[in-house]
């Protein structure tokens, strides 16, 4: 009764002008509330990003006094770094492993994550005990399973031996690229079918239903209804994905090693300038591959529409 | 709770670095679930480090004075690699009874020699105090001497006349004494002892002799088969050892004693030829192009070779007798073979120095006069079978029962060159590894290999 009376009263026009300063309060509360993790973010994420941008300008030169050996380091601001990153000719292959070590481990993620999905939402028995034994990889650290590959694709390790041959994984080619391949598949296929399975429980029962009682095959069920109704969750995974291969870092390093070719990253090259003490030319890098992962995200959000925001399942014509 | 501090306080500095270059999980990483406490606690250990950083600015008025004139005293810290031994603890303790008001602290790094250097090297930029006496790899000497990340050593209060030379040399840069040396490491050439009775040779003091040897083993019943000689030969520090091992063993040298490279030379020519011929002609098999120190050694043990460049720690393991080495007692060592006589080892080990951004450095000094003392040396050989820098430890003949491969080890140290002295050494290293692989790999000559590798190296050594 007393909720009856006071909705009248709240939506009456006399009461409106007190209604839209206690949503101005609401807000300023809400700023006030947000400000501290706002500040947070700002100094460990704002703050470092704007020193790196700041740093990749900064163009130093060394020379050795001749008569003490020591040091002498001169610095000033300049397109120096930027310079270098772009004539040297050791930007396009990096480039080149980034992006190809993308493609070809997220597509081969999607297909066996999407599958792994699609067998982890049956009913069978056993299922919980599947569902975790296919986390398993995902819960290794990246530097633990990039060892444990590093075994298998040892020299007189498992692979050559169950395969029957004398391949060097570890030496530079198209068996090094692979070989990380491997291994990240391994490890991240199950992210997306984890990501994938959450998706497919809350497609309803009734339109799988509906569509045995006008007889459509399997494959035309999962074309028309499963995979358009899984899309909002599979592009946000493959999103997820894109992202972390293309920085990927720990993988090749661990698994091949620093300064393989045909492994070699462009998180590695920015991290190979820092350990020689190239701050400015590591930035410089680091500034790069920041922009190149932004392009790419950004292209793939317009062209696949992921719903990042929650704005909730877009219907498609 | 104090623990927990700590451990984020240097996630909170590694984790600004990391975001600097993009490497690793960036907190954003999957959907935001890092819970607020933690973001907190990183925040405030990152406040803590400037704090920290600012301290140690402001303490530095002794440590602009080098160790020599100090008379600051008090207590100190080691800054090591991982302790794998177990055994360092129990030296400080020995010192620290003695010393009750200048106690010496361990501070264990890594293992792994790359975060070592990382590690030392964030303290030096941030002037901090926390590290005092520093365990160095002889090959990071040069670059923190030339920066001046530590300080001169009074040379005529250390007993370096009783060391090698050669291993004394590794602290040196430019004519100062900048480390003194904790121990030492040389190559050595492990055979198999059997095999070569049964076609009746001495080891091999030459290539041609070595392989000589391996056609006739391989002419044997049980040598079918076996491969002849293996070494370090991935693409890692390993391979530079290897090549600069090569070079000199041909009579050549990566880095003249002026510092200019010389891998252009005829000598330089011939040791890369003999690995890239070994490569060829089935001397070093192809498997070994992706060996690192644990590869080989497995091979060694299992039997596959008969010619093992390796360090002496391969010694004990090799000698197991729980059945995890097929060649226990069947192999002996002798010094590297090199191309008309014997070779010359590269050298390893490890340095101390001083940080100059330390306090109380007085008590750093005698520290390292204690920790780096004949006696100490002793007993780290005992316990831990590293090679001490001392020669006459070498002749002891109690240790030489325990060690039976010390008087070949004294030997292969007593020729052995230090690896290159360069600033640079990480850009020199990758220089040489680069073409080295190239040329082994087969997919550059040897010429052409060589040229870039001088071109390279000249320009790490002149860098900028």
């Amino acid at each position: 009764m007393t909720v009856i009376a006071s909705t009248p009263g709240r939506t009456a026009p006399a009461s409106r002008p007190p209604r839209t300063s206690r949503r101005a309060g609401t807000g300023r509360l809400a700023a006030a509330l947000l400000s501290p993790t706002l500040l947070v973010l700002a100094l460990v994420i704002g703050y470092p990003v704007v020193a790196a941008l700041r740093l990749s300008f900064q163009v130093s030169t060394e020379g050795i006094d001749p008569r003490t050996g020591f040091v002498a380091t001169t610095s000033h601001y300049g397109m120096g770094n930027y310079a270098t990153v772009f004539t040297d000719d050791r930007l396009l292959r990096p480039w080149w492993n980034t992006t190809s070590f993308a493609l070809a481990s997220v597509s081969l993620e999607v297909l066996i994550g999407v599958s792994m999905a699609l067998v982890m939402h049956r009913a069978f028995r056993g299922r919980a005990l599947v569902r975790a034994a296919v986390l398993v990889p995902w819960a290794i650290p990246t530097a633990i399973s990039g060892m444990l590959w590093k075994w298998i694709f040892n020299s007189q390790g498992v692979a050559n031996e169950l395969l029957g041959t004398q391949v060097l994984w570890s030496s530079e080619g198209f068996h090094a690229w692979l070989s990380v391949v491997i291994a990240d598949t391994w490890k991240t296929a199950p992210f997306i079918g984890l990501l994938v399975l959450a998706g497919l429980q809350i497609i309803p029962g009734e339109l799988y239903e509906a569509a045995r009682v006008d007889g459509a095959s399997a494959w035309r069920v999962f074309w028309r209804i499963t995979l358009p109704l899984v899309r909002p969750a599979l592009v946000v995974a493959v999103l997820f994905r894109l992202l972390d291969v293309l920085r990927m870092f720990d993988l090749p390093y661990v698994l091949v090693g620093p300064r393989k070719h045909s492994v070699e990253t462009l998180s590695m090259i920015a991290f190979n300038e820092m350990t020689n003490l190239r701050f400015g030319s590591a930035a410089a890098y680091a500034a790069v591959l920041f922009v190149y992962i932004a392009v790419v995200a950004l292209a793939f959000v317009k062209l696949f529409g992921a719903d990042l925001l929650g704005r909730g399942t877009r219907s498609e014509p | 709770m104090a623990r927990d501090l700590q451990i984020n306080s240097e996630e909170g500095t590694v984790s600004s670095l990391r975001i600097v270059l993009g490497v690793g999980r960036t907190p954003a990483g999957h959907g935001g679930t890092r819970p607020r406490p933690r973001a907190a606690a990183v925040m405030a250990a990152m406040v803590c480090a400037s704090v920290l950083a600012g301290c140690g600015d402001s303490g530095s008025s002794d440590s602009k004075d080098g160790p020599k004139k100090s008379n600051d005293r008090g207590p100190i810290t080691l800054a090591t690699g991982k302790d794998t031994t177990g055994t360092l603890q129990g030296q400080l303790d020995r010192w620290n009874k003695q010393h009750p008001a200048e106690k010496v602290t361990l501070v264990e790094l890594p293992e792994s020699a790359d975060q070592q250097r990382q590690q030392f090297i964030q303290n030096a930029q941030t002037k901090s105090d926390a590290y005092s006496v520093l365990n160095l790899d002889p090959i990071w000497v040069a670059e923190f001497a030339a920066n001046q990340w530590i300080d001169e050593l009074p040379a005529k209060e250390f007993p370096l006349g009783k060391m090698i030379p050669a291993v004394v040399k590794t602290g040196n840069y430019f004519g100062r004494q900048y480390a003194i040396p904790f121990n030492t490491n040389a190559g050595l050439l492990f055979y198999r002892t059997d095999l070569l009775d049964k076609i009746g040779a001495q080891p091999p003091t030459t290539w041609a002799e070595m392989k000589q040897d391996c056609a006739k083993v391989r002419g044997l019943p049980e040598g079918k088969g076996i491969g002849c000689y293996a070494g370090q030969f991935d693409k890692y520090e390993g391979l530079t050892v290897n090549f600069s091992e090569a070079v000199a063993s041909a009579g050549g040298s990566v880095v003249d004693a002026k510092g200019k490279a010389t891998v252009d030379t005829e000598a330089a020519k011939k040791g890369l030829q003999f690995l890239v011929d070994g490569f060829k002609d089935g001397t070093i098999p192809q498997q070994a192009a992706t060996y690192q120190e644990e590869d080989g050694r497995r091979a060694f043990q299992a039997g596959k070779l008969l010619f093992h460049r390796q360090w002496p720690y391969q010694w004990t393991l090799a000698n197991a007798k729980d059945g995890s080495s097929k060649v226990a007692g069947k192999f002996g060592v002798a010094p590297l073979p090199g191309l008309t006589g014997p070779g010359r080892s590269s050298l390893g080990g490890l340095d101390l120095a001083i940080s100059k951004f330390a306090k109380h450095k007085a008590t750093a000094l005698d520290f390292i006069k204690f920790f780096s003392n004949e006696e100490n040396a002793r007993t780290n050989l005992k316990v831990t079978s590293a090679a001490p820098p001392y020669t006459d430890l070498y002749d002891d003949p109690a240790l030489r029962k325990q060690f039976p491969y010390l008087d070949t080890l004294k030997q292969s140290l007593a020729s052995a060159t230090p690896r290159p002295v360069v600033v640079h050494y990480g850009d020199a290293t990758a220089a040489i590894q680069e073409s080295a692989a190239a040329a082994l790999s087969g997919s550059k000559p040897v010429d052409s290999a060589l040229a870039d590798m001088q071109k390279n190296l000249s320009a790490a050594i002149a860098e900028k």
